[in-house]
């Protein structure tokens, strides 16, 4: 793949013509803001939180699914693009219930790391407190879906690299939600092989293996990356 | 069938049409049937079977003729003078037709003046068969030269010309974003790809606009034709047209379009006799506003779920299962055989420098005739309103229109000399948008205006990203807020701040939008919202002050609002 050179926060800096701005911003060290992005998954474009500014564009643009250009103008760290996040953060904070003291994801929640990090210490919004339900019908695992914030890495780990595709999203707009098979319960579905992997990649408390107590649902966010390479090298081979 | 055959259906048409003493036309569109239009034309028939007067005279279903609001309308031609007759019962179809038969004058209760601006400061270009063909019969069409077009250009010009005559025409898109059609279809044309396809947009979900609906029924050959011609231009053999579920009638006159087309050999393959090929099939949408974005629309026809994807690519680079893709809209396409039949400069010696042809409307709303009209890009709001639209009823005074649907805004009076173009609506701070227009009254509320638009979008919303989906909802409930008179001049703020971060940040043009209405009411009428907020009463008397339950809402209001429900 050719090299392409672009501009990102004043710096010169090289990346390859197919990678994504988000790709080329994060191999500079540049920290930006993602949930729904996740090495190894297909791009959503949905939580818009690695929006940046590049030079010609009306609007900010969200890195992980824009690809990079030759010559591109690319600013990560404005003072509209800060005062973005921390608003799309207080939605996603507003839309559901998110009492982190009782989470079992506290302290190792990437929706809690980023609202830390981008300093949203309160939230201006109405809290929707919609009525959900918890489904704990699976032996291992459990969906509260008080958590969800509809990141759907759950639903493409599952299709794309699992591949039973058990998980997929019901409704639409602020009803939507994450169901098992034909929404049915979890622990009834056909096609879950309990493999686990969608409750790694969950990046708040709403994917959770069960008995572990507040707190302590560490997630391992690298095992994708293993399982990934494992294949491509065919370690599991034969 | 072969070009000749296609000029003698035709002219065969159009004798057998001139043999006749009287046609009597039923407008068989959507409003009118269902103010009863069906009774009316089987009361004609009978009547027309009982005199034994088959031979001369002819009772036909046509599509929309326009003033809806007026329907069912009835049309009687004899001898080439046309009459209109408004509200028409069954009895009065009766009296009508009793009257020709006995050679007199048709009656003149509920004639409609033939000198009415309603149809006299129209130009129907798109709609010009629409009331006055049988849209289920493809001889009809024939005979007011349809087909001819695609006759002309699969026999006399290349695809290059084709195109070039799109560009030259300045034909822009109908769908809302008015993009250069002719730039799109070469797009389409230079794309690599083994395969194409052309898709028409007849999803049309913007509330109160029936533009596409009604060309679809009304002629829907006319889309047809225009899609043979897009797909004989970009170099594609597949076409899709998809329709909304809604449109049933639309759908169904489609359907035995397509079929008569393929019948005769104006679809299908070896197309008039041509080497082009092109086969057209429907896709019928569930009913999602946002499957009328296009690539959702894609997504939906390739039976995924219906979420709008980021661009670039675009279609026309990457499309349906990857390949190159020209999707326009129903309307668009409507007038393209005008274009390569009457010539791109004929098309673009109507409208104004930059802003071509004529514009489909629907309009709506506190104005005496409402209806489907058609007008010369540039024709004033003012002539719209007060002359084709008949002004505003019981004395009442104009307040604001509001075009292009919920992603668009309102002009208010001191704007009514505004013509309506791509270029004067946007620097005003609204769009054309897909051609919905709604007339407001004095009594209209604008916060609660906007309110109504975001209750649509938030409703509408996909839930793919957050801004949209939680922004809407967050946006709504403090619009609420407003109209309730329990909002404070911080809730105002947060409403601007959130119209900001929506319309900024979201993934598709539903989010980028919805902000609109608000945008445009607050820049129009910021003065209503203050009295909302700071006075607490509303200076249209639309809204009823009444506080909000205190505390947290209800799980009532919370449906309402469309938070997600308790799973069962
Ligand atoms: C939320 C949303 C809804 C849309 N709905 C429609 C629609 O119902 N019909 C339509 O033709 N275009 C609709 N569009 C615009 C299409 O995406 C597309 O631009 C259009 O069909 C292109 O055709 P044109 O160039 O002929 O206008 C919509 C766009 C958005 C963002
Ligand atoms: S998911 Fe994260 S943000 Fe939400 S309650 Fe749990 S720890 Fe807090
Ligand atoms: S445990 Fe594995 S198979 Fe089951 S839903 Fe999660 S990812 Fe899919
Ligand atoms: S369950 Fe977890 S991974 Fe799945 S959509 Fe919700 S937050 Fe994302
Ligand atoms: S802007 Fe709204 S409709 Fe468009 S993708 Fe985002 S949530 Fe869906
Ligand atoms: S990470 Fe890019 S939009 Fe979510
Ligand atoms: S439907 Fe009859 S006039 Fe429009």
């Amino acid at each position: 793949m050719p090299v392409i050179t672009l501009s990102i926060d004043d710096e010169l800096v090289s990346g390859r013509a197919d990678e994504s701005l988000l790709q080329v911003i994060r191999e500079h060290g540049i920290t930006l803001p993602t949930l729904c992005h996740m090495e190894g998954l297909s791009e959503r474009g949905g939580c818009r939180l690695c929006i940046v500014e590049v030079e010609g564009a009306a609007r900010p643009l969200p890195a992980c699914t824009t690809p990079a250009r030759e010559g591109m103008v690319v600013r990560t760290d404005t003072e509209r693009l800060r005062r973005y996040r921390r608003m799309i953060v207080e939605l996603m904070l507003a839309e559901r219930n998110h009492y982190c003291a009782v989470c079992v994801s506290i302290g190792n929640c990437e929706l809690q790391r980023v609202a830390a990090a981008l300093g949203v210490d309160h939230v201006r919004y109405e809290y929707l407190s919609p009525r959900l339900s918890m489904d704990l019908s699976h032996d291992r695992f459990g969906i509260d879906h008080n958590r969800c914030i509809l990141c759907t890495r759950c639903v493409r780990v599952c299709d794309e690299v699992e591949g039973v595709h058990t998980w997929d999203i019901s409704g639409r707009g602020v009803r939507s939600r994450i169901i098992a098979d034909l929404n049915h319960p979890w622990g009834t579905s056909d096609s879950c092989t309990s493999c686990g992997k969608c409750v790694q990649v969950c990046p708040t408390g709403a994917l959770f293996t069960k008995g572990v107590v507040v707190g302590e649902m560490v997630k391992d966010p690298g095992m994708l990356l293993r399982v990934l390479e494992g294949r491509e090298k065919k370690e599991w081979a034969g | 069938m072969i070009r000749a055959e296609l000029k003698r259906m035709a002219e065969e048409e159009r004798q057998r049409q001139e043999r006749l003493f009287c046609r009597i036309m039923v407008c068989a569109g959507t409003p009118c049937l269902s103010a009863g239009a069906l009774p009316v034309l089987e009361a004609l028939r009978e009547a027309v079977a009982e005199s034994r007067l088959d031979a001369g005279i002819e009772a036909v279903g046509t599509g929309c003729m326009g003033p809806c609001s007026r329907g069912p309308l009835v049309k009687v031609r004899i001898r080439g003078k046309e009459t209109v007759y408004e509200r028409v019962t069954p009895e009065l179809a009766r009296q009508i037709l009793f009257s020709v038969v006995k050679g007199r004058r048709p009656p003149t209760v509920a004639a409609l003046p033939p000198e009415l601006p309603f149809f006299a400061r129209q130009m129907k270009v798109v709609l010009a068969n629409s009331g006055s063909i049988n849209p289920e019969r493809i001889e009809e069409y024939a005979a007011s030269g349809g087909y001819s077009a695609l006759s002309h250009a699969l026999h006399e010009m290349t695809p290059e010309e084709v195109c070039r005559e799109i560009s030259t025409s300045g034909l822009r898109g109908r769908g809302g974003a008015g993009y250069p059609t002719g730039v799109k279809w070469n797009l389409a044309r230079k794309a690599p790809g083994e395969r194409k396809y052309v898709v028409a947009n007849g999803d049309e979900g913007d509330p109160g606009a029936y533009m596409d609906r009604s060309v679809m029924e009304s002629d829907p050959h006319r889309v047809l034709e225009g899609m043979a011609l897009a797909g004989y231009a970009i170099g594609a053999e597949q076409g899709f047209i998809y329709v909304r579920g809604e449109y049933y009638l639309a759908g169904r006159r489609l359907e035995a379009a397509i079929r008569d087309a393929e019948r005769k050999g104006l679809l299908g393959s070896r197309v008039l006799g041509s080497n082009f090929n092109f086969r057209i099939d429907i896709r019928t949408g569930a009913g999602a506003f946002v499957c009328g974005e296009e690539t959702s629309l894609m997504a939906s026809i390739m039976g995924k779920r219906g979420q709008p994807w980021h661009r670039p690519p675009y279609p026309a680079q990457r499309g349906l299962w990857g390949s190159p893709t020209l999707i326009n809209n129903v309307e668009t396409l409507a007038a393209v055989p005008v274009v390569i039949g009457r010539g791109a400069d004929w098309f673009a010696g109507v409208g104004t420098a930059r802003s071509k042809g004529t514009k489909v409307y629907a309009l709506s709303g506190q104005v005496e005739t409402t209806g489907l009209i058609e007008v010369p890009m540039g024709t004033t709001l003012r002539e719209v309103v007060f002359e084709i639209g008949g002004g505003i009823p019981s004395g009442k005074q104009f307040k604001a229109a509001q075009t292009g649907g919920p992603s668009g805004g309102s002009i208010p009076a001191e704007h009514l000399d505004t013509p309506l173009d791509y270029e004067s609506l946007e620097a005003i701070g609204t769009i054309m948008g897909s051609g919905g227009l709604i007339i407001m009254d004095e009594t209209s509320c604008m916060p609660d205006v906007a309110s109504f638009f975001l209750d649509f979008c938030r409703d509408e919303s996909c839930g793919k990203c957050v801004p949209c989906r939680v922004g809407t909802i967050e946006m709504h409930r403090l619009l609420r807020r407003i109209t309730s008179g329990t909002a404070t001049m911080d809730d105002l703020y947060r409403l601007e701040e959130l119209c900001d971060l929506v319309g900024a940040t979201s993934l598709c043009g539903l989010g980028m939008t919805a902000p609109n209405p608000v945008v445009s009411t607050l820049r129009y009428f910021r003065a209503e919202y203050e009295a909302h907020i700071r006075e607490r009463r509303c200076p249209a008397g639309a809204c009823s002050i009444e506080p909000l339950p205190p505390g947290p809402e209800g799980p009532e209001l919370l449906h309402a609002a469309g938070a997600p429900e308790e799973a069962d």
